[in-house]
């Protein structure tokens, strides 16, 4: 990694770049919320965030960043606040098309746990706060994407607890469990970009980020990553998006 | 998959529908103490919090409950925050309802939540966010269940003792989300009138929902109303009188937590309260309540604590966010 930007500022941006104009966001505090917002300010105009606090159309004050989804900070300026229930009410029904996430530990087939590590929840080894609107946004969004730093304790082979479904077991389990709709699409880390096959559903490398390699990524990753047929590499983050992104963080709260 | 926490009474909507049959819903008046509305609470009850993690949260009343050293309580609520840790470290709840307990991302994972549910002290019943929502929406419609599609194919629903349900029209498979009835509803509004009708101002949250699935119904209000206001804006009414059974005057009632436009949280506050667990341990929640929940005789002294000058930057903060 270069020193123009950091790990935070690499993620925020790269994620920015995933979402499109004309559609909907479901996004949390952190570094999900500051790359929604990069989104709306330089691509996508009309992208409308939708934050689980009950909270639809923000617009984040620069300098006064939400540390939770369910303060007056995450509805600065907001066009409706539907209550947390009807919030997640609009993403059961379809109208919400990306769902940002990040999470604990990540498995090979994009399942997240942020419940418990240990093999039993109700004596845990170490208890997590939980899926506050995790598993809701897993299980509701047209589309999710999984924003986290790649790191080898977070990518396990299998992981403790699932607490957010993605693809469960590969091969068409998710939809055989009731979940109709949506799965990751794509897992954003500080290395590269991941996707998954289509039918087997495991995770595979789709792009490197500039400075890092395939190589660097699988010494990173818990389990065997398969590979896309041509693996790109993401163009770097540039001086304008850097700026915009610093701009709505001057305290550095989340861009550290 | 057997659960050994959902309780079949949690969404008895027979049992439920009887008990508010069978209790006087008053248009009269309300008001009274807070030490008299939290007498309202027995040993052993469920409560449905109000607010969401540290917005709304309904700590006057819950204090009090606290001062009156109940036992063997159940919290149920979507987000969980310093308030759960007291209940836990003040021995009065022993299993905590929610999709997730800490006190927000900068302060890291409750220790206070690690130290009680790891140890088995306390169990953390943990449904997602919009499950525990449809759980009090249920409860607020009276029927037993909501069909939802969320949950599914997740550990949750072994944890949880969700069951699933076969649409009888299209035969697909959804969860059916419990209703829950909570003995006592606990929440905090902007203004009510004496007689109990409430408005809440910013975030709903979950309360209108709370409030009519629980059997009882405590309310604090920032601001008491004339009957007259409310007869002017009675669209502005999310929480009619009939359903209240008793109402304090208390404001900043939610203090150091956020009341919207009223007053921002105090992150400085949440800093000293974490830098004392991450010193002391577990034991620092102990001081804690000695010096805020057991000592301070009233709410007002306990304010006191705070100060003036705080409270009114904290209530500059919320004018300048949401004017």
């Amino acid at each position: 990694m270069t020193e123009r930007f950091n790990a935070s500022e690499l993620l925020a941006v790269i994620a920015a770049r995933q979402l499109r104009d004309d559609t909907t966001v479901f996004a949390g505090v952190g570094v999900p919320l500051l790359a929604a917002a990069l989104a709306k300010r330089r691509h996508a105009p009309r992208l409308t965030m939708v934050i689980e606090g009950g909270i639809i159309g923000p617009q984040i004050a620069p300098g006064r960043l939400p540390v939770s989804t369910n303060e007056m900070r995450a509805g600065h300026r907001a066009t409706m606040l539907p209550g947390i229930t009807d919030a997640f009410l609009f993403a059961q029904r379809g109208f919400v098309d990306v769902g940002f996430m990040g999470g604990a530990q990540i498995d090979q087939y994009g399942n997240i746990n942020t419940s418990v590590l240990g093999a039993d929840y109700w004596h845990p080894k170490v208890r997590l706060p939980g899926t506050g609107g995790a598993n809701d946004i897993a299980s509701l969004c047209r589309e999710v994407i999984i924003v986290t730093a790649h790191e080898k304790r977070r990518f396990v082979e299998r992981v403790d607890f699932v607490t957010s479904p993605s693809w469960l077991r590969g091969n068409g389990s998710r939809k055989a469990a009731g979940l109709l709709f949506g799965g990751v699409s794509r897992v954003v880390t500080t290395l590269g970009i991941l996707g998954f096959d289509p039918d087997s559903r495991r995770m595979r490398i789709d792009a490197t980020h500039a400075g890092t390699s395939v190589d660097a990524i699988r010494q990173n990753t818990g389990f065997p990553l398969l590979e896309a047929p041509r693996v790109e590499t993401t163009e770097p983050p540039s001086d304008d998006e850097l700026e915009m992104l610093r701009a709505l963080d001057p305290e550095r709260r989340f861009l550290g | 998959m057997g659960d050994p926490h959902l309780n079949p009474a949690e969404y008895d909507f027979i049992a439920a529908r009887r008990r508010i049959e069978a209790k006087a819903k008053s248009a009269g008046e309300k008001l009274t103490s807070l030490e008299d509305a939290a007498s309202r609470v027995k040993d052993g009850d469920q409560l449905g919090v109000g607010g969401c993690l540290f917005s709304r949260t309904p700590l006057a009343l819950m204090r009090e409950i606290l001062r009156q050293r109940r036992r063997g309580l159940t919290l149920a609520r979507n987000l969980t925050c310093n308030e759960g840790e007291m209940f836990m470290a003040a021995g009065a709840a022993s299993r905590v309802m929610t999709a997730w307990m800490s006190i927000g991302l900068p302060w890291g994972v409750s220790k206070i939540l690690r130290h009680y549910v790891e140890s088995g002290a306390v169990a953390l019943e943990e449904w997602s966010h919009l499950a525990l929502g449809l759980r009090f929406r249920a409860g607020a419609m009276g029927v037993p269940f909501l069909p939802a599609l969320t949950m599914l194919g997740s550990d949750l629903v072994g944890v949880a003792g969700l069951k699933t349900v076969q649409d009888p029209y299209t035969g697909e498979t959804l969860a059916a989300v419990p209703a829950l009835f909570p003995d006592v509803a606990l929440v905090h509004v902007h203004r009510a009138d004496r007689f109990g009708n409430c408005q809440i101002d910013g975030y709903p949250h979950m309360d209108a929902d709370i409030a009519r699935a629980a059997t009882t119904v405590l309310i604090t209000a920032e601001e008491i109303l004339s009957e007259e206001e409310t007869r002017r804006y009675p669209d502005r009414t999310v929480i009619p009188g009939f359903v209240v059974d008793a109402l304090v005057h208390v404001p900043f009632g939610s203090f150091p937590h956020e009341c919207y436009g009223l007053y921002e949280a105090d992150y400085d506050h949440f800093a000293e309260y974490c830098a004392a667990i991450d010193a002391r341990g577990p034991s620092a929640v102990g001081e804690y309540l000695e010096r805020y929940v057991y000592g301070p005789p009233t709410w007002s002294d306990y304010l006191d604590l705070f100060g003036g000058e705080r409270m009114g930057l904290q209530a500059k903060r919320a004018r300048e966010l949401t004017r």
